[in-house]
């Protein structure tokens, strides 16, 4: 299984969660935890996403998600979890 | 899910420019000796792409999957004057073309290790290696040479000192920005990821991945949130933030090393600056408490700031190693270059600055008509300041020919651009045509 932590930042607007979980429904991505807020006026959202890495690739989905980002004013960014946890924790 | 870590690690990499500088393979070359030049060359070529094949896919792959930038792929071998010396070759430009095509084959950046360590002697490859230099950088891109000359152990090698005076001058001579290709080392380190200094020492494994961080910018940001504050308060600050920005370089390289099936050497705990605004060693002096860069004070902040830094990231990684320390370069650092425009930045000062951080006078662009005595003297004082101090210590300048204290000289890219500083004018040509070998020196009575 691919884990990883999936994060939207941009302007608020209607409709960006809605749109982020389609397009993850799509690609058969789970849900495992979810986490949203506004920050210094920005929509931040972080989620952490499961799916079945025999079945789609990490840069294909990364790439979908990216995509999707462009085309609602949106950075969404696609990192393996472990990554921050080496960062963040001794 | 720990939302404020992560929003934290992607505000140090987007806006910090936090990134890994370069991911370094070591390569051993000692079993491609042969006595005959051309079966010699074709080992390398052979070993250094079989190797490093996977090098930079694999960094790409961390690259896409960690969202960490990977800025740099580089190769460092054993220095060739160890490797040709068997050889009846008389010219080692042959080796750099093959290092060259090495590295192009398998896409690195660069390529280190066309390199001599003559600190107590020449053995019969050196002089050859030597001479080569000058040619080899001319008719290579990626190849990237040193030669060690002094060591706290062995002393200063001073017809080696004088002779790259010479060398530099007529590197420049073909075309100064293959100056940026050349280091001349004292108390040179064999693990070292950073170009253009890198070799692989021959008492390293046959192979090694070491990794070298960056992060001027991050520390300068964390740096903001404690103005005012007692000094205590800000070494504390950046002890953290390079645990932080080193965690990263200890697991990139350990990704690194088990999917290339290489050992993992070192992580070098460096601030690395490049030219691009907000990534800047001079921006942190300042922001601890300098106007400017090169005030008085300079070099205490200075070695605070070396100082905590190795403090936050020997805890962060396994094994510490390379130059680990601030990197002054004054052509890739943009505040480092307005001092210098500014008048507040001058050799003088950059020299004390050496002996308080890594590495030495970096990327200095000087006046064409700088004599290779001049230079050779600049040499002979960081090489003391090393010898002296245990520390490594280098000379990296571009005597710019035809270009006088004022013009500039341009290296594009991550190495920016260099104002020509002036140089002393007095000449210490008697003293470094003596030649002949400075004694170690002795290791009590330190005052």
């Amino acid at each position: 299984m691919m884990r990883v932590i999936v994060t939207v930042i941009g302007n608020d607007h209607v409709g960006i969660v809605a749109a982020v979980a389609t397009e993850l429904t799509k690609l058969n991505i789970n849900i495992v935890d979810m986490s949203q807020t506004i920050m210094d006026q920005s929509f931040t959202m972080m989620l952490l996403a499961e799916w079945d890495d025999q079945q789609l690739s990490l840069a294909d989905a990364k790439q979908a998600l990216t995509a999707l980002g462009q085309r609602n004013d949106l950075t969404i960014r696609v990192q393996r979890q472990s990554v921050f946890d080496a960062i963040q924790k001794i | 899910m720990e939302s404020r870590s992560i929003l934290e690690t992607i505000q140090m990499i987007d806006e910090e420019n936090l990134d890994i500088r370069t991911i370094t393979m070591g390569i051993s070359l000692l079993d491609c000796i042969d006595s005959d030049g051309a079966k010699a060359r074709q080992k390398i070529y052979d070993k250094i792409t079989t190797s490093a094949q996977d090098l930079v896919k694999v960094a790409g792959e961390i690259q896409t999957e960690y969202g960490i930038p990977i800025i740099n792929k580089r190769i460092s071998v054993t220095p060739i004057a160890l490797v040709a010396a068997a050889s009846g070759d008389t010219d080692y430009v042959a080796y750099a073309q093959t290092m060259e095509a090495a590295a192009q084959a398998i896409g690195v950046d660069l390529i280190g290790g066309f390199s001599a360590l003559v600190q107590k002697g020449y053995q019969s490859g050196d002089r050859k290696l030597i001479a080569s230099i000058p040619q080899a950088l001319a008719e290579t891109s990626r190849v990237c040479s040193s030669v060690n000359i002094g060591s706290t152990r062995a002393g200063i090698n001073l017809d080696a000192v004088g002779e790259l005076g010479r060398i530099i001058k007529q590197t420049a001579a073909i075309d100064p920005v293959n100056c940026m290709g050349l280091v001349v080392f004292a108390n040179a380190v064999e693990d070292n990821p950073f170009m253009a200094g890198a070799f692989h020492g021959v008492g390293e494994a046959d192979r090694i991945i070491n990794v070298g961080i960056s992060g001027p910018g991050v520390v300068k940001r964390a740096l903001e949130q404690v103005r005012g504050q007692r000094i205590d308060v800000v070494s504390e600050q950046i002890k953290k933030t390079a645990f932080k920005v080193t965690r990263m370089g200890q697991f990139v390289g350990t990704v690194a090393s088990q999917r290339l099936g290489v050992p993992f050497g070192i992580v070098d705990l460096s601030l690395a600056p490049t030219p691009n605004e907000g990534d800047s060693v001079a921006e942190i002096l300042e922001e601890i408490g300098l106007e400017s860069v090169g005030a008085p004070g300079t070099t205490a902040a200075l070695a605070l700031l070396n100082d905590a830094v190795k403090k936050g990231g020997v805890m962060a990684c396994e094994h510490v190693g390379g130059l680990s320390g601030a990197f002054i370069p004054v052509s890739e650092d943009a505040e480092m270059i307005r001092a210098v425009e500014a008048g507040r930045l001058g050799l003088e000062k950059l020299e004390a600055m050496t002996a308080v951080c890594s590495v030495g006078l970096d990327m200095i662009a000087i006046p064409g008509d700088t004599s290779a005595a001049s230079i050779s003297g600049m040499i002979a004082d960081e090489a003391a300041i090393g010898m002296i101090n245990n520390k490594t210590t280098a000379v990296r300048v571009i005597p710019a020919p035809g270009k006088t204290v004022g013009d500039q000289v341009e290296f594009g890219g991550l190495f920016g651009r260099a104002p020509v500083m002036p140089v002393n004018p007095s000449q210490p040509q008697a003293f470094i045509a003596r030649g002949g070998h400075i004694p170690a020196p002795i290791h009590s009575f330190k005052n």
